[in-house]
């Protein structure tokens, strides 16, 4: 053990500084963009993201805005879907479109030489999309044909049930893909309606990232989205969890049960939201070494893997685990966390436990800014939960001055055993549907 | 348009045909050396970022399991996190998560690749410890049977759960007649459950050793201070004496197609997914697989403009989904996979004569030249975008050294990929198509009629 202990002690200590300089770019128009320069490979990575999302939706058209965002590469301007693809192809750039509860976003990385006509090919996709009927019904095809997958998914089954129960009449409550009901009635009004409704220049926030100078950027960002309408609807309303604890068993023939649990959270914005972080990294964070982690797979062998994060929404907050188990095996996992999240609600986390998260999460922090297209969703990020654009500099200090105090305090505050809710899905021994 | 779930919940078998081309010759970023106890290295210099990515790949893989023993190289993977004699069980993921770092493994049929992603000064104390556990590992068998359970967690969850990935398993055996491909890379369970610690240690004692191993190091690093570290901590290992070649019991003449049924009541949509043997890239020669990585793109590359996606899903609205797949990055001969997931109102015969006909049609019509241009245009700027992803550059490397290729291999492939006609394109189709050497597959759900009868 010596040699390894010195070598440990030689190298603990502190990390370089981030040499990461993020500009503030303001079109001619007004369109603002957070942008990083980074000119060694002849490539931009650009991430766009709207707030607003599918939780603008009417009940009634659940899956419109993801049905929308799926159709946006299906044809526009004077090309069809396929004179689209062919144009994207020629140009070797890659693009992404994407639909969330909180946002829609949209994603391209084109190369320099071909950087003008790729811009222009994308405008027209998010500017002036066709909804080509025969493309509607194409890709309606298919998310009917991924819905009745999900019905059939043990995983699935867990997401929509938990999403059921905590948080019911609320989009959140409902898959993001709509019912074989609601998207079989979608029309091409309804998408071009949902279409004028996520994507306006007042919700947006754009990340760029590599061979492009700010003089550059500027115009392009005009090109880009000067054509969308200017504002969209108000933001919805906060919504509260309807989840109370205990188990609800699902049943599905599978050697496995799916086990989906969590309870209310914390707002991103709230001032214990750090210590919270790490109190999560310790609970059932990232690696092999949180409290659940331990107990459940590697004491026990009772799981491949378990883990829980912190899931701060626009409209609502929670705290979410996930694991699967054999079915004999199943009741006992769900013991262990309902233990552990006890004990750590009590005051259970160490001093060590604190100091071994603080020095993972402070040096993991700028292992995450390499790649243009990592950095690009980094700076997006950072827009969209509102933090200043200086905030790198100082976040690790404001990890390093979480102390145990607030670790306990939080965890008491937050940490419900009583309040915990799990979701089954499988055929588990010894369980079922009820309150503990 | 992509849906992923849909995708995600149809398709158990890797679409690497997304990226035909991984790596860009730039030669003056990639280095190599070896050390004098046999232990090949790469390094992969990036300074954009003051991170790096460390990597042991052995030549060693599921394929290489003694009979009867399927699933000890996947197993061993896990007890190499369990302590050494410097080290005491999961104290390597702990000092690596001390660093800020993440830590994982890999296994595949080929290789086993254990990797630290961490800031570039540390790069040190992960040599120290991976060095450490390629000879020093000590197991204990109590950590073994809770490991074992973990591992039949993970084949409960990732194969026996998803109807897609048994059907997997058992298209893989029908294919592979004599070859240890033929079984799964987690092993059968049934033989998983009798996996021993002498069986984990007899493999490892035999193939974790420098001379059946390469490092990987990638990112802001100086090569001579990479190869002077490697000395000091790999330099000292004592290699395994008679290692000899990589030789696996090989495929006979396979003389009869095969079709296999898997019905499960979890399916929702059917498909039918066809793979043939196919040759994989070999060193210095790496044309057929170029070809057949090309004739993929074309067949099945895009929904929107490959000769499937086009016909079938855009054009006659008869397919949810298609795709023409194939990746040449294997030890020995490797597969060329087709896939048609049919709309509801069609049966699998129906998609299987789909298929049938888009197969006859680029034998009949060739290849549009639009087309290859595009695909060889994305490939060449794939080259530009992949140098994006640390990880991946290290990943391609390595994955392709213990796959039998070279590093000049890997540098050449863009280039043989552009070179690539139209000729050889149908030459390569010709001679893959031959149903005595596939396997048919249709994964279907129970006939409702006959359950309620």
């Amino acid at each position: 053990m010596i040699r390894l202990i010195c070598t440990l002690v030689a190298v603990l200590m502190p990390l370089k500084a981030l040499a990461i300089e993020i500009q503030e770019v303001t079109s001619p128009g007004g369109i603002t963009a957070w942008l990083v320069e980074e000119d060694s490979i002849p490539f931009t990575a650009l991430d766009i993201r709207f707030s607003g999302g599918a939780n603008e939706e009417p009940l009634n058209q659940r899956g419109v805005t993801y049905l929308m965002m799926g159709l946006l590469e299906e044809g526009s301007a004077d090309l069809d879907s396929q004179g689209f693809a062919e144009a994207a192809e020629t140009l070797a750039a890659r693009m992404s479109f994407d639909a969330n509860n909180d946002s829609v976003s949209v994603g391209i990385s084109f190369l320099t030489e071909n950087r003008d006509a790729s811009i222009a090919l994308l405008r027209d996709a998010l500017t002036d999309p066709t909804f080509d009927q025969a493309a509607v019904e194409r890709v309606r095809d298919q998310v009917l044909a991924g819905l009745a997958a999900a019905a059939r998914d043990p995983q699935e089954i867990a997401s929509k049930t938990f999403a059921g129960l905590s948080f019911p009449g609320h989009p959140y409550g409902m898959p993001l893909e709509g019912t074989p009901e609601t998207v079989s009635g979608l029309t091409i009004a309804d998408l071009r309606a949902a279409h004028a409704r996520a994507l306006t220049r007042d919700q947006v926030q754009v990340g760029v990232t590599g061979d492009i100078t700010a003089e550059e950027l500027g115009p392009l960002l005009d090109t880009l989205l000067g054509g969308l309408p200017a504002t969209g609807d108000e933001p919805a309303p906060m919504v509260k969890t309807m989840l109370d604890g205990g188990v609800t068993v699902m049943d599905f023939p599978s050697p496995q049960s799916v086990v989906l649990f969590g309870q209310d959270g914390i707002a991103f914005e709230d001032p214990d939201y750090f210590a919270a972080f790490v109190l999560n990294h310790i609970l059932g964070g990232s690696g092999f070494a949180s409290r659940l982690m331990t107990e459940v797979r590697e004491k026990r062998g009772l799981t491949y893997g378990i883990g829980t994060y912190l899931a701060p929404r626009d409209l609502t907050n929670q705290i979410l685990g996930q694991f699967s188990s054999s079915n004999d095996k199943a009741a006992e996992a769900i013991e262990i966390v309902r233990t552990v999240w006890k004990e750590v609600s009590e005051g259970g986390v160490t001093q060590e436990q604190l100091d071994a998260a603080k020095t993972y999460l402070t040096g993991a922090y700028p292992l995450r800014f390499d790649g243009n297209s990592r950095i690009a969703s980094i700076l997006v990020g950072m827009q969209a939960t509102g933090l200043p654009i200086d905030y790198i500099i100082d976040r690790n200090d404001k990890i390093d001055a979480v102390t145990l105090e607030d670790v306990r305090r939080v965890a008491a505050r937050i940490l419900k055993p009583e309040a915990l809710h799990f979701v089954v899905v499988g055929q588990p021994e010894g369980l079922t549907t009820g309150s503990f | 348009m992509r849906v992923p779930s849909l995708v995600a919940a149809l398709v158990a078998v890797p679409l690497v045909l997304a990226s035909p081309v991984s790596a860009q010759a730039v030669d003056d970023s990639v280095t190599t050396f070896t050390l004098a106890n046999g232990m090949k290295a790469i390094v992969i210099e990036d300074n954009r970022a003051e991170v790096v990515v460390h990597m042991v790949w052995y030549n060693v893989g599921a394929a290489d399991e003694p009979p009867g023993k399927s699933g000890i190289a996947h197993f061993l993977e896990h007890l190499m996190f369990k302590g050494t004699d410097d080290l005491a069980p999961g104290e390597f993921s702990e000092v690596v998560a001390a660093q800020g770092g993440s830590d994982n493994a890999f296994t595949s049929d080929d290789y086993t690749g254990y990797f630290q992603r961490v800031a570039s000064d540390r790069l040190e104390l992960m040599m120290t410890m991976e060095a450490d556990r390629m000879r020093d590992l000590v197991l204990d068998s109590e950590d073994m049977l809770t490991e074992r359970n973990v591992v039949l967690e993970e084949r409960a969850q990732r194969t026996d759960s998803d109807p897609g990935a048994l059907f997997s398993e058992m298209r893989g055996a029908a294919q592979y007649l004599n070859h240890p491909y033929r079984i799964p890379i987690i092993g059968w369970k049934h033989e998983v459950e009798k996996l021993t610690l002498d069986d984990a240690l007899d493999f490892y004692r035999t193939y974790y050793a420098p001379n059946n191993a390469t490092l990987v190091v990638a990112g802001d690093v100086d090569p001579v201070e990479v190869q002077a570290l490697a000395e000091k901590y790999y330099g000292p290992l004592e290699p395994t004496p008679g290692l000899g070649p990589r030789e696996r019991p090989s495929e006979p003449p396979q003389l009869a197609p095969r079709r296999i049924t898997f019905t499960d009541g979890r399916v929702s949509n059917p498909y039918v997914l066809r793979t043939y043997l196919a040759p994989e890239r070999d060193a210095g020669d790496q044309t057929e697989a170029a070809a057949l990585t090309l004739l993929a793109a074309v067949l099945g590359g895009s929904s929107a403009t490959s000769i499937m996606g086009r016909t079938l899903e855009q054009d006659e609205g008869t397919a949810l989904y298609t795709s023409a797949f194939y990746s040449g990055l294997k030890y020995d001969d490797t597969t060329f996979g087709l896939i048609v997931v049919p709309t509801p109102d069609r049966t699998l015969p129906e998609a299987e004569a789909d298929m049938d006909r888009m197969i006859a049609r680029i034998l009949e019509d060739g290849v549009d030249p639009a087309q290859l241009a595009r695909i060889k245009s994305q490939a060449r700027a794939a080259s530009i975008y992949d140098l994006d992803s640390l990880q991946g550059r290290a990943r391609q490397f390595g994955a392709a050294v213990t796959s039998g290729l070279t590093v000049q291999d890997v540098l050449d492939w863009p280039d043989i990929i552009d070179g690539v006609t139209e000729d050889d394109i149908l030459a390569a189709a010709k001679r893959v198509f031959d149903l005595n050497y596939s396997v048919t597959g249709y994964l279907t759900k129970p006939d409702p009629a006959e359950a309620t009868q």
